[in-house]
């Protein structure tokens, strides 16, 4: 193994390449007037929804309304007080049975004006897989942390530890099938983001 | 493979050939909605530029500081020279793992490295779960485009591929039925997979970390499942710093479909808890590149098929054409660098318009490497004989001024004369799709001295 290794940093280093040198990062990005208004029409552009609430006591009553949830017969949340959950992540042994969660409330970190992306962890989950395999998610982001474009979200994220992130920006979707847009492919068939503004009330 | 032989194939059914360019031009402008929305575009490909030129100069260093923290982190890092290395590398893990089914998201290394017919073959089943790329799979023909694998796909075809192996109703076109029907298939797939394979669009040097884009979420089912991930990437996806993914991530998608992102952009920093992470770093001709002043940039490619999308030639003949992995422009520059006697054609394949390099997010000069390859595969004696023989000719016409004087007589007093068979044979290549325009009375010359006269 470490021949091949030896081998191919030497077939490299046995080119002689003038270096060249590093852009800056620091332009003029993009940034919004209404970063909130922008992060809802860039996510209902990209199949998902946002919806203001003043509290997770409101977050509660809008998700009332809300089909998907009503009907869901599983519903999990690491959202205390919202999504009236059935069952619990931290529970679970085995990833494979979360297959059966129909509705899923889980925490953003932050949101992204400029493509209606959340940033998501699993910090403090024991599992990741409901982001991607429930069959509806709602993310709950503070409306204080929304960043207007992606070099400001990279300046939040340092990476030291060992961990997985991820930016989602909307419902899980295909096109497949001659480019026409098919919400729900393999992950959640619709996507919800809850920013709120108080979100300890 | 010979493209214009293949491409005549394909062009024969008109109205398809038709459907293909249309499809492929929609998501070429809905590309340039996306660049055209945004104030900073030009800088963010300048950006893009000089980063990936960065890290091509700077790559061993980079690699053994990637390897260094992704280690740290948990993950191990296993090198391969080339296809073999690296498909012996995943069927080995497979085998210490007792893995017998294997999901796979996206990866056009391991269809460089033809992983699954060695798996295949080794008693592993392999489920591509990209949509587009199962499609393919089942009807066991190679993707045609890297970011729409079944772009040449018609709905008929998939309603009738699903029928006979899904049971779907027969004659059923709807995208949304069909796309459900994989979705529970795939679904299956994914609780029954013992190991989850992903490709990488970015790993970061500084971080040992790496990031995976998909719009469906398979590679995140994929891997968040089993407790085996194995990631395969070529060492040119590296990039120095965390910081720099804000550059990529926005141009990757904007310039792929036309999305402001993708759905999901995963971000994996050493393996889960209880589970084991495993990077293959593959060379397979990369480092070769590295070493050519001429098609060193190529390696500064993202897949994002923007250049195919633009393409008037790829949207015209389809990615299976061009007999490689990677199709279109940038195709055209790697398949003859790994093998220039199989691939000759393929620079010529090619109107030289520009096109591709104008929408390249990291600002690869493709049009220019093409006319490089024409040039190298001349020069390498690989000119098919017809091209030679009429070049030579025009090359002794150009250089003589009195043959050339006399060509033009004989082209315009005697050719209107000829025959059709004496032009239009097997020599004129040129004369298959077009007639020759109506020869002028006087040249040019005449005009002039007749004008000087007066
Ligand atoms: S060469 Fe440029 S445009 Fe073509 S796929 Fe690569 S990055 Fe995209």
């Amino acid at each position: 193994m470490s021949t091949s290794r030896d081998a191919i940093l030497a077939a490299i280093r046995s080119k002689t390449l003038e270096p060249t040198p590093l852009p800056t990062l620091e332009q003029d990005w993009i940034r919004f007037d209404d970063p909130i208004a922008q992060f809802g029409s860039v996510l209902e552009f990209v199949g998902g929804k946002c919806v203001r609430c003043e509290s997770l006591a409101a977050v509660q009553e809008t998700l009332d309304t809300v089909v998907e949830c009503q009907t869901a017969v599983v519903r999990c949340s690491t959202v205390s007080g919202v999504g009236r959950p059935t069952l619990s992540i931290d529970d679970i042994d085995d990833p494979h049975s979360l297959d059966t969660v129909d509705f899923a409330v889980l925490r953003g970190q932050f949101a992204v004006a400029e493509n209606g992306a959340v940033w998501v962890t699993d910090a403090g989950l024991r599992h990741r897989v409901p982001f991607f395999l429930s069959q509806h998610l709602a993310l709950i982001v503070p409306s204080s942390e929304v960043v207007p474009n992606m070099h400001e979200a990279f300046q939040r994220l340092t990476f030291k530890d060992r961990g997985f992130g991820c930016f989602i920006s909307g419902p899980s979707k295909t096109a497949d099938i001659e480019q026409s847009l098919v919400i729900g492919a393999h992950g959640p068939r619709s996507h919800i983001v809850f920013l709120v503004d108080s979100i300890d009330a | 493979m010979d493209h214009a032989v293949a491409a005549a194939k394909f062009v024969a059914n008109d109205q398809r050939a038709h459907w293909h360019d249309q499809a492929l031009w929609f998501v070429r402008q809905k590309r340039d909605r996306m660049a055209n929305s945004l104030p900073e575009w030009e800088t963010l490909r300048d950006t893009a530029s000089a980063i990936k030129a960065y890290t091509v100069t700077h790559l061993a260093e980079l690699l053994e500081q990637f390897e260094e923290n992704a280690t740290q982190l948990g993950a191990t890092v296993h090198w391969a020279r080339n296809a073999a290395e690296h498909n012996e590398i995943v069927h080995g893990l497979l085998h210490d793992h007792g893995v017998k089914k294997l999901v796979k998201s996206k990866s056009m290394l391991t269809e460089e490295c033809h992983l699954n017919p060695f798996l295949e073959r080794h008693g592993i089943e392999v489920t591509d779960t990209d949509l587009g790329e199962w499609l393919v799979q089942l009807r066991r023909e190679p993707p045609s485009h890297i970011v729409m694998p079944a772009i040449h796909i018609k709905k008929e075809e998939v309603g009738e591929l699903f029928h006979n192996i899904l049971g779907t109703d027969e004659g059923a076109t709807d995208p949304t039925y069909l796309a459900e029907a994989a979705r529970h298939a795939l679904r299956q797939k994914f609780l029954e997979a013992d190991a989850g394979l992903t490709g990488v669009n970015f790993a970061i040097a500084e971080t040992g970390g790496f990031v995976v884009c998909t719009n469906e979420g398979n590679a995140d089912l994929g891997v968040s499942l089993p407790k085996l991930h194995i990631a395969s990437m070529g060492i040119e996806k590296l990039i120095p710093q965390a910081a720099h993914l804000g550059v990529f991530l926005r141009l990757l998608a904007r310039s792929a479909t036309g999305q402001p992102i993708t759905t999901y952009s995963s971000h994996f920093h050493g393996p889960r808890p209880g589970g084991e992470l495993h990077i293959v770093l593959v060379d397979n001709g990369r480092s070769d590149l590295l070493g050519s002043d001429q098609f060193r940039r190529s390696l500064s490619c993202i897949r994002c098929g923007a250049c195919m999308n633009t393409c008037p030639v790829y949207r015209r003949s389809g990615g299976h054409t061009y007999g490689t992995t990677v199709p279109g422009p940038i195709g055209s520059i790697l398949a003859p660098a790994r093998d220039a006697k199989a691939h000759h054609t393929l620079p010529y394949a090619c109107s030289l318009c520009g096109s591709c390099t104008d929408v390249c997010p990291v600002k690869i000069d493709l049009h220019h490497q093409l006319l490089s390859w024409r040039k190298e595969i001349g020069v390498r004696g690989l000119v098919p004989f017809t091209k030679r023989f009429s070049m030579g000719i025009a090359s002794r016409v150009f250089q003589h001024p009195a043959i050339y004087r006399m060509s033009g007589w004989f082209a315009r007093k005697l050719v209107p004369k000829l025959p059709r068979f004496l032009i239009y044979n097997r020599l004129n290549t040129w004369g298959r799709q077009r007639e020759l325009p109506d020869f002028p009375k006087q040249s040019f010359r005449e005009q002039y001295k007749r004008r000087q006269k007066k």
